[in-house]
């Protein structure tokens, strides 16, 4: 994992610890209850116990919303941000030490409207990454305004007549950009598919793009009420190398076999609405990635210096 | 330009003579072309050798806001001005004696902004007088005749033939031509002119540096039968190892000296340099120069990595500075180390994009919605360019703080010798600490006196906590409970208070009591310095300051301000001024300099600025001393 942890425990030496769901729990989680952050948190925390990540190398990265919280709530180390700059935060943490392991946790508004930029150039740098889109298709924090992702015709507070625009598809965009190398979709309300993709998604060497569907029980508490309570409307996108669920096909009626490298597959799907697609759209490990492309060499001061001196050198009168 | 500086008594050139070498104890000269024809190569080149054979040197180049704007128009002038001396060289001075033009047009620019001295050498290609164009050739006229108004000693030069009997595209010969004809004139060392082209051009074919060469001899070869006036600058030896190079180059060397590891930036006009320089060599030396997305993605990976241990950097100029505001309030509030490099241009919006201008200093040191205290620091030379990074460095660390440092356009391309650095490992940023936290320590355990806290890295076991931008208590836990809210504002202003307390007072330049005392800051030092110094020559009664630090402001200045009967800042920014219609000592807004300090020290100061895109020049100041010291007791 890490090259430079002299000093560290768990580093040359044995690291004894094991880490149980609750030591990654901080304090009491403040979203409404039904909230589907909740679920989410749970599926996390049940990630982190389950592949014993050291809570001093993990760290969560947020920008502002309901979901923003996030990090406040896992005892890892955190970094809430502002809106829509998670990812220049996690890309600068990851830059800066690739031995830690970075979370990034986004709302809609956060990384569809106002972060958009970088998360396009994110998913294009593909540094090694788990980025979670919490969607609840709303703004929550400030109250009921359309987001991208709000389905054409929803009232809300700034669009009271209903959603202008058709909802962008935060699946499409992010398979429509070059270098993107995991794209899942995965839902709040079936915990046990969560857990998977959530795996998955860390298990990717890259950045691992996971839409989570999420419900907003206060503000868009009827969007997704059909898709979880109505089986039928969903389809399971299955594979060895992406998620497979024996007990949810009991439940679920549709399956289908995806090979998740085929990205014209995953792009077709991704745009036919026929269904709400769960399961991973997109996995490739050899897509370049930008922290490996930028590794340097570790200097000591001495040798900066006689390095610099050399710089100097070119200057000297 | 406001006013018509004084000048030194010209040069006396005998016409019959031969080669009559006039020694002066300094010139200043021009070179000036289309874009795209390599005057400033040619100038820096000049510069660069000068300052290397001994002399004192400061450049200042003159960039059009375009790539290639069109060719022969007073706009699009591009160039260079070198002012050479026998002593140390602190600004551009008042105006040229020797001008090398391209073209007709680009030299009326120069004319028209007064920026030739009237009984200048101006050394033109006569290209367009016969050219095949007839507007061509009557543009050539009218220059001539516009020209004509001046006691200029113009000399056609037949620049373009020359070049063409050894490269097909005079538009990339004439400047080494040029250079030629200026060693000449200025007896530099050759061999010296040759390494500098060998420097500038080593990623070229040998064949290029070869072809250069050629165009380097010919020039020389020119001008030695045909020009009857050399000038000698008597170079000195420096009793120490020096260096020179320009701000922006001296910016990237002071932050590796300091052990910044990370560059995060997006490309802004004139801060770009920075990265160009760095991303030649910074990862042979473990950093990295990360060109963002945005200007708003570049200070936030900055910050992402200073929270992950390492102190960043971030380089950009006005407009990117306003876009980064919000991640500014962000490192202020988790108390993350960030140094913030401001190459200011002219503003606002995107104002004169590769022109100086000291504008952004309230910006810098206000310009943040919520109360959020941060270092102001700001190079006034070349030299400062460097150090003022490892200052800054080491305070973002200390105080947890963002450090903001205030360059400039003039800064940024202008090259002057110094003192070569000798390099200091402690100035280097230490490794993260990644050792086990102590049960109990928090993550901001501000110290009740001075706000100070150690920072706690991630890696560090039993650290475990998330920075926010939300108020928060000593946990980094979201709070906002007003007592827990007026604490930690509290703490994090004390930090200023605690920075200044280690800070000295600034020195003044000249008489510790006079009738005025001139206040600047960044890259106006050396021109106000030299006007005070020509003032006192006259027996005016007037000292100088320059402030390195803005926020906090340098202790003293109340009492220093006691001592002079009018103190008045000198700037690059807009102020209004009383004479001009509604404008009244009430309403009339002032130097931004002169703002900070009416209202820290209560004192009535006074301000004298121009936003011409361009540095001041001594004269004028000199004249603006002359002025105020006349108007009487009244400020």
């Amino acid at each position: 994992m890490s090259e430079n942890c002299g000093t560290l425990m768990g580093c040359g030496v044995e690291d004894e610890r094991s880490f149980s769901m609750d030591d990654y729990s901080g304090p009491l989680a403040r979203w409404c209850p039904g909230c589907g952050d909740h679920a989410v948190l749970a599926g996390v925390q049940r990630l982190l116990a389950k592949e014993q990540l050291k809570p001093e190398r993990t760290v969560f990265v947020s920008g502002i919303g309901c979901s923003s919280r996030f990090p406040h709530y896992v005892d890892t180390y955190g970094f809430h941000g502002i809106h829509g700059r998670a990812l220049p935060i996690a890309t600068g943490i990851k830059l800066a030490r690739p031995d830690l392991d970075v979370f990034a946790v986004m709302g809609d508004g956060d990384c569809c409207s106002i972060g958009a930029g970088h998360w396009i150039h994110a998913i294009r740098y593909n540094i090694n990454m788990t980025v979670l889109l919490l969607d609840n298709n709303i703004y929550g924090l400030t109250k009921k305004q359309t987001s991208p992702t709000t389905p054409q015709g929803f009232a809300s507070n700034t669009q009271p007549r209903g959603s202008f625009l058709p909802a962008l598809d935060p699946i499409q965009t992010t398979l429509g950009v070059t270098n993107a190398s995991f794209v899942a979709q995965t839902a709040d309300w079936v915990p046990s598919h969560l857990a998977q993709t959530l795996e998955a998604a860390h298990a990717h060497p890259g950045f691992a793009f996971v839409r989570i569907l999420q419900r907003c029980p206060v503000f868009t508490p009827t969007i997704f009420e059909e898709a979880a309570m109505n089986t039928d409307l969903t389809e399971l996108l299955e594979h060895e190398n992406g998620v497979t669920d024996e007990a949810l096909k009991g439940v679920y009626p549709h399956t289908l076999y995806h090979d998740p490298t085929d990205i014209q597959e995953a792009r077709r799907l991704a745009e036919s609405s026929s269904k709400v697609r769960l399961g991973v759209f997109y996995a490739d490990p050899g897509h370049a990635r930008y922290e490996e492309l930028r590794a340097v060499p570790k200097r000591t001061a001495e040798e900066k210096i006689a390095l610099l001196n050399a710089e100097i050198d070119r200057y000297a009168v | 330009m406001s006013s018509t500086p004084p000048e030194q008594a010209a040069p006396t050139l005998s016409q019959e003579a031969g080669h009559s070498v006039l020694t002066l104890p300094e010139h200043i000269l021009e070179v000036l072309s289309d874009s795209g024809e390599g005057a400033q190569k040619c100038g820096q080149s000049f510069g660069a050798v000068s300052a290397k054979m001994g002399n004192g040197a400061w450049t200042v180049e003159i960039i059009p806001a375009e790539i290639q704007p069109p060719p022969r128009t007073p706009d699009g002038a591009s160039g260079v001005r070198i002012r050479i001396g026998t002593q140390k060289i602190t600004n551009w001075g008042n105006r040229t004696k020797l001008a090398i033009a391209f073209n007709d047009q680009v030299l009326l620019s120069r004319h028209r902004l007064n920026a030739l001295a009237d009984d200048a050498i101006i050394l033109l290609d006569q290209a367009p007088e016969n050219h095949d164009n007839p507007q061509v050739r009557q543009e050539w006229i009218e220059a001539l005749e516009e020209l004509s108004s001046r006691n200029y000693r113009l000399i056609k030069v037949p620049l373009e033939e020359e070049c063409l009997k050894i490269v097909d595209n005079p538009r990339q010969g004439k400047n080494m031509f040029a250079l030629g004809m200026l060693s000449w004139v200025y007896l530099r060392d050759l061999e010296r002119v040759k390494e500098q082209i060998a420097h500038q051009f080593r990623h070229k074919a040998k064949a290029v540096y070869e072809r250069n060469v050629r165009l380097l001899e010919a020039g020389v070869s020119w001008a030695e039968q045909n020009l009857d006036f050399r000038f000698d600058i008597p170079t000195t030896t420096p009793d120490e190892d020096m260096v020179v190079m320009n701000g922006n180059t001296a910016l990237g060397l002071g932050a590796m000296a300091a052990g910044l590891e990370m560059c995060s930036m997006y490309p802004i006009t004139p801060a770009t340099s920075v990265s160009h320089f760095l991303s030649e060599s910074f990862d042979r030396l473990g950093g990295m120069v990360h060109q963002a997305e945005d200007e708003i993605a570049a200070i936030g990976v900055a910050l992402g990595a200073s929270f992950a241990g390492k102190v960043a950097f971030t380089v950009t100029s006005g407009p990117g500075l306003a876009l980064k505001t919000e991640f500014i309030g962000l490192a202020v509030m988790t108390e993350t180390p960030l140094v913030i490099v401001d190459v200011q241009r002219g503003g606002p919006s995107t104002g004169l994009p590769t022109k100086v201008e000291q504008s952004d200093l309230l910006a810098a040191v206000f310009g943040q919605p919520g109360d959020c205290p941060k270092v102001v620091l700001a190079p006034s030379t070349i030299e400062e360019c460097f150090h003022c990074m490892i200052t800054a460095r080491r305070i973002a660390e200390t105080f947890r703080c963002v450090v903001m440092v205030m360059s400039d356009a003039n800064l940024a391309t202008g090259q002057q010798p110094f003192k070569r650095p000798t390099l200091d490992p402690r100035w280097q940023s230490v490794q993260p600490d990644l050792s086990e936290v102590p049960v109990g320590t928090e993550p901001l355990q501000w110290d009740p006196e001075t706000g100070l806290s150690p920072r706690l890295i991630p890696g560090q076991p039993g650290g475990m906590f998330t920075a926010t931008g939300l108020a928060h208590n000593e946990g980094s836990h979201i709070r906002s409970d007003p007592e827990n809210n007026q604490r930690t504002m509290e703490l994090r202003s004390r930090k200023l208070a605690v920075l200044q307390s280690t800070l000295k007072p600034p020195v003044v330049v000249g008489p510790e009591h006079a009738d005025l005392l001139v206040v600047g800051w960044g890259s106006t030092r050396g021109a106000i310095e030299e006007a005070i110094e020509k003032g006192q020559q006259e027996g005016l009664s007037v000292a100088a300051l320059n402030l390195t630090f803005l926020s906090p402001l340098q202790p003293g200045l109340g009492e220093i301000f006691e001592n002079y009967k009018k103190v008045m800042t000198v700037e690059i920014n807009y102020s209004d001024e009383l004479d001009q219609p509604y404008i009244n000592a009430e309403n009339r807004r002032r130097g931004q300099l002169a703002w900070l300090l009416r209202a820290t020290t209560l004192v009535d100061v006074d301000c004298w600025t121009r936003v011409f895109g361009q540095p001041l020049c001594p004269g004028d100041i000199l004249d603006v001393i002359r002025g105020k010291l006349a108007a009487g007791g009244q400020s």
